[in-house]
């Protein structure tokens, strides 16, 4: 049963016609093709209208679309022999923070990202993706682990944030973010950033500091979640839709900032409805993105992502 | 890289500024409740002289308890595009930055200075929470960058006292960028070999805490400050738990480990001269 959401609905009641429609010809012998035909037509009208003027806010939906691709199945799809690690050597393993060695494409690389987990029981495992320091911690580890061995390192971001728990602040949630973006920064290896849902705030940037970030068309990336800048700037959690809007955080957007490298396309109606398509086309873009850094020697490469950040928002946008 | 140029023609202020306030204004404590004459209060640094409590400072305050004699240069922090989201809430950030900068006579949440502590050169960047809870957008974190470049050509370790209540929302994803782009300038310092020494003080929050303000090689505080990454109010609403008492206080955090050391006002530049000739053996015995 496919979730739809709230902006979504004449898509669904055309689809359930369209059902309605082709369950009676299956019942009834009726030859209903024709008309079946004119619906789908008119529903991919639809669909193809509303996803090509989706607001911030819709993405922001979108983005975090129960159905939609997670992590995990990025890691399943492209990741061959994928051998997770756990642990930050300290303290726990944090499950909201997947990460291990694998193959892309015949390459021996390090992949880690942040896990939302796609049903009610790895949610919870996973603290619906919002990390502790462990979390933090054990991606930094994978890092420099990978930067020994030469592996280049593949980043899933996908998170509301970081966990603001009492345990999180009394280990040192401030501490192990910084030290994961240091270990980004710092990497002698290639790291590809994709931005596959949520990319929300301090939580999403531990992960995001790589030599090229990519985005899929519909996920969305922000300072701080648009409910929570509405809360403060608008002084009430209704002005979401506003506060979304204001922030500018869909992949155009970052874009045009110059804060982001390339946006994914998604399929017809987003990743939520041909997760496939969407992680094949996530593939192909990582696979194109890490060929020219891999011809790049180590310093030139970390010196370049520096200057990249180095430079952002010193001009004025496009 | 003009802004390094200026630096060579300081402009030492006005260093004992005074502020628009009458000699016999009564200051009350925000803790004790008790009145105080606002000369008795400048003179102990803002530290209540009856509960020890740490009263909020301004930027300008700051850089004059730290540096000898209270003499420094600031320099001019390079200008960055200012509202590139055209950000527009119950108010336009074109408005709200006007109004800081009215408020504040600073061009936006940091300055940047240099000087002598204990006698060794030092560079010294502070956050000013007056200017809109000390953020941090482009304009902070170019500032950041600015100072590191200035501690490497000077020579000289960075110090940075943090104030801020996180990422400036109004410059949605480019405030968020500012989290890796303070992060190089941390590096910097480092290959430099030079010192890179970090003073939260009340409060210190969000993407600052997450950023360059948790990669000091020494980390202060100053005593009873508010620092975590979190808000309180968030936490509470998410865990639904009471927050235990001193919660994210400088205190809590040497308990937890994360700070090296909580400093009184009255001791930090006594300290931070210590700490700098101490890291800076190597330098002094080629000198
Ligand atoms: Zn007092």
């Amino acid at each position: 049963m496919r979730h739809f959401l709230e902006f979504e609905k004449p898509i669904a009641e055309l689809e359930s016609k369209i059902e309605e429609l082709r369950k009676m010809s299956e019942a009834d012998g009726l030859n209903i093709a024709e008309e079946v035909a004119k619906l789908t037509e008119k529903h991919d009208r639809l669909l193809r209208a509303t996803y090509a003027k989706l607001t911030a806010w819709q993405k922001t939906q979108v983005a975090r679309h129960e159905d939609r691709p997670k992590t995990g199945d990025y890691v399943r799809a492209l990741i061959t022999e994928f051998t997770p690690l756990a642990g930050d050597r300290a303290f726990a393993d944090d499950a909201a923070v997947v990460g291990g060695l694998g193959r892309f494409r015949g390459r021996s690389v390090a992949v880690i990202g942040t896990e939302r987990g796609s049903d009610t029981d790895s949610r919870v495992k996973s603290n619906f993706g919002m990390a502790r320091p462990e979390g933090y911690r054990k991606a930094r580890r994978l890092i420099e682990l990978a930067g020994r061995f030469g592996l280049p390192v593949l980043t899933f971001v996908d998170t509301f944030g970081a966990f603001p728990g009492i345990d999180a602040e009394a280990r040192g949630q401030a501490e192990a973010i910084a030290r994961s973006i240091e270990a980004c920064l710092e990497a002698p290896v290639p790291v590809v950033v994709t931005i596959i849902g949520e990319g929300g705030s301090g939580g999403a940037m531990a992960l995001a500091a790589g030599d090229t970030v990519l985005m899929l068309e519909h996920a969305v990336y922000s300072v701080i979640t648009p409910e929570g800048c509405a809360a403060i700037l608008w002084k009430e959690a209704s002005q979401a839709a506003a506060a979304a809007e204001a922030l500018k955080i869909t992949a155009d957007d970052l874009k045009r900032l110059g804060l982001i490298d390339a946006i994914v396309p998604e399929p017809l109606g987003g990743a939520h409805r041909d997760a496939e398509t969407t992680i094949a086309a996530v593939g192909d873009a990582i696979a194109a993105a890490l060929a020219p850094l891999l011809a790049l020697d180590a310093p030139a490469r970390t010196a370049r992502r520096r200057d990249k950040f180095l430079e952002m928002g010193r001009e004025p946008p496009a | 890289m003009s802004w390094l140029t200026e630096y060579v023609r300081p402009k030492i202020r006005t260093l004992l500024r005074r502020e628009d306030v009458p000699d016999n204004l009564w200051v009350q404590c925000p803790a004790c409740q008790q009145m105080m004459f606002h000369t008795e209060v400048e003179k102990h640094l803002k530290v209540c002289t009856h509960c020890g409590h740490h009263m909020r400072a301004s930027a300008d305050d700051r850089l004059r308890w730290t540096f000898d004699g209270g003499t420094f240069s600031r320099i001019e922090l390079p200008k960055v595009p200012a509202d590139p989201l055209r950000f527009r809430d119950s108010q336009r950030y074109a408005d709200r930055l006007r109004g800081a900068r009215e408020k504040t006579h600073h061009d936006d949440a940091l300055l940047v200075a240099h000087g002598t502590i204990g006698g060794q050169r030092a560079v010294v960047a502070v956050m000013d929470f007056d200017f809109m809870g000390g953020s941090m957008g482009a304009a902070v974190g170019e500032g950041i960058v600015a100072a590191a470049k200035l501690a490497v050509l000077q020579d000289a370790p960075l110090i940075v006292f943090t104030a801020s209540g996180g990422a400036r929302m109004q410059e949605g994803a480019i405030s968020l960028m500012q989290m890796p782009r303070t992060t190089i300038a941390t590096r910097l310092v480092k290959e430099a070999g030079l010192p890179f020494i970090v003073v939260l003080t009340d409060p210190t929050t969000g993407g600052v805490t997450a950023s360059f303000a948790m990669l000091g090689d020494i980390q202060i505080a100053e005593p009873g400050a508010m620092i975590g990454f979190a808000g309180a109010r968030v936490i509470e609403q998410t865990v639904r738990e009471k927050l235990p008492e001193g919660f994210q206080r400088a205190e809590y955090l040497h308990e937890h480990g994360i700070v090296d050391m909580v400093v009184k006002r009255t001791e930090l530049a006594a300290t931070l001269a210590r700490l700098i000739l101490l890291l800076r053996v190597k330098d002094l015995e080629a000198a």
